[in-house]
């Protein structure tokens, strides 16, 4: 009995230490650089890889005024696990921060930051570039871009 | 059997709903399910494509519904 206590104890820890190494957030609030990177910050590291995503002020050639994003959150939040969780598994990273945010957001503000830490900085580069690629592919969030004579659903007609 | 039916970006435009409960027939597939909504909401013939996620997790057209499962419209994604 107390072997079998001690074994799910283990279990339970390994579960929280791969927790421990990933950070997964979709807010309706300002995204934090900072919090990011400290979260990925670790001795073993020799480099961190930040991707920032900005809201840019036009759509070929046309105006943005504002964007608007949806999400399934509970389900978003699940498919960006599984990405950050399957860069660790491909890439010799230590720890992944993937952040998104939800509502309308404004030229320059930011909708995604993805920070990666690695022993080698190869490794957070490439991993920083998956993480992105596959959340644009496979996560449940929608914009929508405002123009001053309406506005459009991205990607809905590809 | 009664199945909750989630609509988001584009479609819940299409559709004017957010969400919508449905009574379809017993083990229906994606597939069949697809053709009913079709049926029911002519205005998602405007799209080309959409996934079907069930109780959160992407579905395949075989897959077959449950009871009270969750049904969610998925149309093209554009986060980040």
């Amino acid at each position: 009995m107390n072997y079998y206590f001690c074994y799910e104890h283990i279990t339970c820890f390994e579960i929280l230490k791969t927790m421990q190494r990933t950070s997964i957030k979709i807010t309706s609030e300002k995204l934090d650089l900072n919090a990011c990177y400290a979260f990925v910050e670790d001795d073993s590291c020799g480099g961190i890889s930040v991707f920032v995503g900005t809201v840019r002020n036009d759509t070929e050639g046309k105006e943005v005024k504002k964007l608007d994003f949806s999400t399934y959150k509970p389900m978003a939040l699940k498919e960006m696990q599984k990405i950050a969780d399957l860069a660790l598994e491909k890439f010799d990273v230590k720890k992944v921060a993937v952040h998104h945010a939800e509502g309308e957001l404004q030229i320059r503000d930011i909708p995604v930051i993805i920070a990666v830490s690695s022993k080698h900085r190869k490794a957070a580069f490439l991993a920083c570039e998956f993480i992105i690629d596959t959340l644009k592919e496979t996560v449940p969030i929608w914009k929508k871009e405002h123009f001053s004579d309406g506005e459009v659903w991205v990607n809905a007609h590809p | 059997m009664k199945i909750k039916t989630l609509f988001f970006g584009i479609t819940s435009d299409l559709v004017e709903e957010s969400q919508l409960d449905f009574d379809v027939k017993n083990n229906l597939s994606i597939k069949d399910f697809k053709q009913f909504l079709i049926e029911k909401h002519p205005s998602l013939e405007n799209i080309n494509s959409y996934a079907i996620a069930v109780n959160e997790e992407y579905a395949e057209e075989d897959l077959l519904l449950k009871e009270n499962d969750i049904v969610a419209i998925i149309p093209p994604v554009s986060g980040g």
